[in-house]
C-alpha cells in the first residue's frame, strides 16, 4: 500500500485515478434522454412558444393588405390618410377579393370593431369597378371611410406584433389616448379570471379541511394504511370524463343523492346540485383529492409519533404541539399539496363545462370557446397566456414562500 | 403557596416519606390478550436513579409510557406524589421524558428547542434566556445555541434533549434507551456524565436500557425485567453478588450454569448433586428441598484454580481446554464437573499463570459463590 502511493506520488492520487471518460460514454447519459427531451421539445415546448407567438402575431393580416401596411407607415391617425393610401387599400381589396381571402381581413378587423366586417366585404365586392379618386368612390361606398377610426384600427392592425388580444385577456383595449378599460359590458375576463381563481382557491381549501384527517389516519395507522390508501387512489384509475359523468349520475335533480334524500324525508322539493357552483365545487374536490392527500400523508408520515410526544411531556397542550411542532413540520407537504390542487385546478375544463352553469365556466372553458367556436385563435392564445402567467407567478410564490421557511430536515 | 404553616410541614413530611412514584397492581395489554405488563408493583425512591432493565420486548417502554402518561394501565394505579394520576392528561404530570431518538425538534434552533418547556409555561423572555443558558452550560453545550439539531453530532444532540428535560426542573425525569444510537465510547462517557448530572441536581429519574453493564454503572437500583415482570429490584451490587432466580443470574454479568438436583436442604445451605458430576455445597435460594431440579451460578471470576483451591469446599480436577489471553485476565474454559463448558477468569497478576491446554488443574470455589437457583421453568 505504502510504496503504491509513493508511486503514484501521495497528493497526485485523485489525479491518477480520475479516468479520462471516452466521448461516447459521456454521451450515452445525453442519448438515453434524447428521445424524451425532443417529444418534450416537440410536444411541449414548442406548442407553448406557438400559442404565445398566436397572442401578439399579425402576419396574416399583413400579408393579406401588403400594400395598405407600406401606404400607411407614414400616417399618424390625425387626419384622413393621403389618397395613396386609399388607392393601396383598393389594389389590396381587388386582389384579396379575386383570391377569396378577404374574409380573413373583414373578420380580424371585426374582432377590433364589430360592424367592419360587413363594412369590409360590401366595400371589396365594389372595388372591382370603383375610378379613381378612391378617396371619394370609398366614401361613396360607405360613409364611414369617410372618418379616420377605419383608418386608425387598420393602421394598428399593420404593425407586425399587436397587442389587442392580450388586452382584452384582461379586458383592456388601445385607443387613441393609449390604453383604457373596455366597456363594462364587454369588460369579462377580469371577473373570469377572478372566478378560476375563487373556484379553485375553495377547492384547495376543501381538499386540505378533507384530506388532512384521511392522511392523517393513513399516516397515524400503519395497519390501515394500505386499504386507506388505495381509496385516495383508486379515482385515479379511472378516467377524468368518467368521474365527471359519474357525478352528473349522482347530482342531477332525478340523480342519486337527490332521490336519497328525498326518500329518507330529509328535503321536500330536489337540491340544485348541478349547473351550479355546488356541483363543481363538489365534483373538482372529489377529483383532485388525492393530490392533496398523498402530499400530506408523504410528510405526516416523516414526523415521528415521539416528536408530538416530546411537545406533550414538556407541558405543551395539544393544541400548542399542534400549531408549534406539528404543523410547521408537514408544512412543505401541506404547501406541496395546495400547489399541486391550485395548478391543476385553474386549468380545469372539463369537469366545470358538464357539471357547472353557465357562470361557473373557468378560463380554460373561455380558450376553448374561443379556439373552437369563435375561432379567434389569437383571444384564445391571449387567454392561454394569462393562465400561464398565473401559475408561473403562483410557482414564484411558493418557491419564495419555501425559500423563507427553509429546509425542514425530515 | 399560602396554607398555614403547619399544614406546609405536613406535607412536606408526608412527601420526604411516600414514594414519587408507587405501581400498584399496574398491568397493560395492547391487544387485550397478552399482558405485557403483569401486575406491577414498584416503588421509585425521591431523588434515586432507577433503571429499568431487561431483553428487549418485556415491556419497559410500556411502563415509562404509562408513566408519562401515553399509555393507559389495563388495570392497577399509578401514584405520584401519592396521587393516582391515570386521570391526569401527560402535559399536566411535570415529567421530563428523554426519548431514544432525542425527538428534538428540527425546526427549531436548540435554544428554541430547550426553551420550550419554558415557553409553553408562559415565563418570560428574560427568565426563560437565563434557564436556557444556564441548561446549556450545564451540558456542555455553551454557543451552540443557534444551531439546528441537524447541525450537531449524536452526543450533542442527546446533551440538548437532557437539557431540554431538565430545564423546567421537574421532580421526574425519565429515560428510554437514550444512548442507544451512540457508540460505545460515547455511549461510556454519555453514562457517567448523565449520573453526575442526576447526582448534582437531585433529580429523581428513571432510565430504561437493556444494557446490564450500562445499568450497573449508573445505577442507585436495577428493576430486573423479563416477560412484563420485575424478577428482581435491588442495587447493582446485591443484584450481581445475590441473584434471586436464574434469568437474573444470567442476565447480569456472565455466569456458569450447572443443572442439578437437590440432595439436602438445610436452611441457607444446600448440596446438589450435578448431572453427571459429583455434589456441590451451595447457597440455597429460594424454596427448594431434596428431589428438586435447580441451576448453579457460579461466576467465572470466582472460581480460582491451583493451590489455593484447596482451601474451598468445593474442589475438582479439571483439564485446561481453551485459553484466551485478554490483557488483564485470561479467560481458561476447562472440562470438569462433569461438564466441558466452564468457564474462569484468571486476573492477569503474574504475568505467566504457567496454565496451558492440556493442562490438568484443580479448580475451586467457596460456597457462598455458588447459588442454588430453582430451575427456570422455561
Ligand atoms: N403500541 C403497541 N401496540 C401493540 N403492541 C405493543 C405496542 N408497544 C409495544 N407493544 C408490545 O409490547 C411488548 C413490550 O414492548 P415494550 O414495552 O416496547 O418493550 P421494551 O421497551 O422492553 O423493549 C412487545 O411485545 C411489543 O411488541
Ligand atoms: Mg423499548
Amino acid at each position: 500500500m505504502t510504496s503504491q502511493a509513493a508511486i503514484l506520488g501521495g497528493a497526485d492520487l485523485s489525479g491518477a485515478l480520475r479516468v479520462r471518460k471516452p466521448l461516447r460514454a459521456r454521451l450515452g447519459p445525453a442519448l438515453l434522454v434524447a428521445p424524451l427531451l425532443a417529444f418534450l421539445v416537440v410536444g411541449y415546448v414548442l406548442p407553448i412558444l406557438g400559442v404565445l407567438w398566436r397572442s401578439v402575431d399579425n402576419t396574416e393580416f399583413r400579408t393579406e393588405l401588403p400594400r395598405t401596411v407600406k401606404a400607411l407607415a407614414s400616417f399618424d391617425g390625425g387626419d384622413l390618410p393621403p389618397e395613396s393610401a386609399y388607392e393601396a387599400l383598393h389594389q389590396d381589396l381587388v386582389d384579396a377579393q379575386n383570391a377569396r381571402s378577404v374574409g380573413i381581413v373583414a373578420r380580424r378587423l371585426n374582432l377590433v370593431t364589430t360592424g367592419y366586417r360587413s363594412l369590409i366585404l360590401s366595400t371589396a365586392a365594389k372595388a372591382q369597378a370603383m375610378r379613381p379618386p378612391y378617396r371619394e368612390a370609398f366614401a361613396a361606398a360607405d360613409p364611414r371611410w369617410g372618418e379616420t377610426a377605419i383608418w386608425v384600427s387598420l393602421r394598428r392592425l399593420s404593425r407586425p406584433v399587436v397587442p389587442d388580444f392580450l388586452l382584452v385577456a384582461i379586458d383592456l383595449e388601445e385607443s387613441e389616448n393609449g390604453i383604457r378599460h373596455v366597456d363594462p359590458d364587454r369588460a369579462i375576463y377580469l371577473d373570469v379570471l377572478w372566478r378560476t381563481f375563487e373556484i379553485s382557491l375553495l377547492v384547495c381549501g376543501l381538499c386540505l379541511v378533507l384530506g388532512a384527517p384521511l392522511a392523517f389516519l393513513i399516516a397515524a395507522k400503519p395497519r390501515w394504511s394500505n386499504v386507506l390508501l388505495t381509496f385516495v387512489l383508486l379515482p385515479f384509475w379511472m378516467s377524468l370524463l368518467a368521474r365527471t359523468a359519474a357525478w352528473v349520475a349522482l347530482l342531477q335533480s332525478q340523480g342519486l343523492v337527490n332521490k336519497a334524500l328525498l326518500e329518507l324525508g330529509l328535503i321536500a322539493q330536489p337540491l340544485a346540485l348541478m349547473f351550479n357552483r355546488a356541483g363543481v365545487l363538489i365534483a373538482m374536490t372529489h377529483i383532485l383529492l388525492p393530490y392533496m392527500v398523498l402530499p400530506l400523508y408523504a410528510s405526516m408520515r416523516a414526523v415521528p409519533i415521539e416528536l408530538v410526544r416530546a411537545g406533550i411531556s414538556l407541558g405543551a397542550s395539544p393544541l400548542t404541539v399542534l400549531s408549534r411542532v406539528y404543523l410547521p413540520l408537514i408544512l412543505p407537504g401541506i404547501t406541496a399539496g395546495a400547489m399541486l390542487v391550485m395548478i391543476l385546478a385553474l386549468g380545469y375544463y372539463i369537469t366545470p363545462a358538464l357539471v357547472g352553469g353557465t357562470q361557473d365556466q373557468m378560463l380554460s372553458y373561455f380558450v376553448a370557446f374561443n379556439a373552437s367556436q369563435v375561432l379567434n385563435w389569437g383571444l384564445a392564445s391571449a387567454l392561454a397566456v394569462l393562465l400561464l402567467l398565473v401559475l408561473a407567478l403562483l410557482f414564484a410564490l411558493y418557491r419564495l414562500l419555501a425559500r423563507v421557511a427553509g429546509p425542514v430536515p425530515a | 403557596m399560602n396554607s398555614p404553616l403547619h399544614v406546609r410541614e405536613f406535607e412536606k413530611r408526608r412527601s420526604e416519606a411516600s414514594p414519587l412514584v408507587r405501581f400498584m397492581g399496574v398491568q397493560k395489554s395492547y391487544d387485550g390478550t397478552v399482558l405485557v405488563v403483569k401486575g406491577l408493583d414498584l416503588d421509585v425512591t425521591r431523588g434515586e436513579f432507577l433503571t429499568l432493565l431487561g431483553p428487549s420486548g418485556s415491556g419497559k417502554t410500556t411502563c415509562l409510557m404509562m408513566l408519562a402518561g401515553f399509555e393507559l394501565p389495563t388495570a392497577g394505579e399509578i401514584l405520584l406524589d401519592g396521587r393516582p394520576i391515570s386521570r391526569l392528561p401527560p402535559n399536566r404530570r411535570g415529567i421530563g421524558v428523554v426519548f431514544q431518538n432525542y425527538a428534538l425538534f428540527p425546526h427549531m434552533t436548540v435554544a428554541e428547542n430547550v426553551a420550550f418547556p419554558l415557553s409553553v409555561r408562559r415565563m418570560s423572555r428574560d427568565v426563560i434566556a437565563t434557564h436556557v443558558r444556564r441548561a446549556l452550560d450545564m451540558v456542555q453545550l455553551k454557543g451552540f445555541d443557534q444551531r439546528k439539531p441537524a447541525q450537531l453530532s449524536g452526543g450533542q444532540q442527546q446533551r440538548v434533549a437532557v437539557a431540554r428535560a431538565l430545564v423546567f426542573e421537574p421532580e421526574l425525569v425519565l429515560m428510554d434507551e437514550p444512548l442507544g444510537a451512540l457508540d460505545k465510547q460515547l455511549r461510556e462517557q454519555m453514562q457517567l456524565e448523565i449520573k453526575h448530572l442526576q447526582q448534582r441536581v437531585g433529580v429523581t429519574l428513571v432510565y430504561v436500557t437493556h444494557d446490564q453493564a450500562e445499568a450497573l454503572t449508573m445505577s442507585d437500583r436495577i428493576a430486573v425485567f423479563d416477560r412484563g415482570e420485575v424478577q428482581q429490584l435491588a442495587t447493582p451490587t446485591e443484584l450481581y453478588e445475590a441473584p434471586r432466580n436464574a434469568f437474573v443470574a444470567g442476565f447480569i454479568g456472565e455466569n456458569n450454569r450447572l443443572p442439578g438436583t437437590v440432595i439436602s436442604a438445610d436452611g441457607e445451605w444446600c448440596t446438589v448433586k450435578l448431572e453427571d458430576g459429583p455434589v456441590v455445597e451451595a447457597v440455597r435460594v429460594g424454596e427448594h428441598g431434596p428431589g428438586d431440579g435447580v441451576i448453579l451460578s457460579l461466576r467465572p471470576e470466582r472460581i480460582s484454580p491451583l493451590a489455593d483451591a484447596g482451601r474451598h469446599a468445593n474442589r475438582f480436577p479439571a483439564i485446561v481446554e481453551e485459553l484466551i489471553y485478554l490483557g488483564d485476565h485470561l479467560r481458561v474454559r476447562v472440562s470438569g464437573v462433569g461438564r466441558s463448558d466452564l468457564v474462569m477468569k484468571i486476573p492477569n497478576q503474574a504475568g505467566d499463570l504457567a496454565l496451558r491446554v492440556g493442562s490438568s488443574v484443580h479448580c475451586g470455589w467457596r460456597r457462598e459463590d455458588v447459588r442454588a437457583l430453582k430451575d427456570d421453568p422455561r
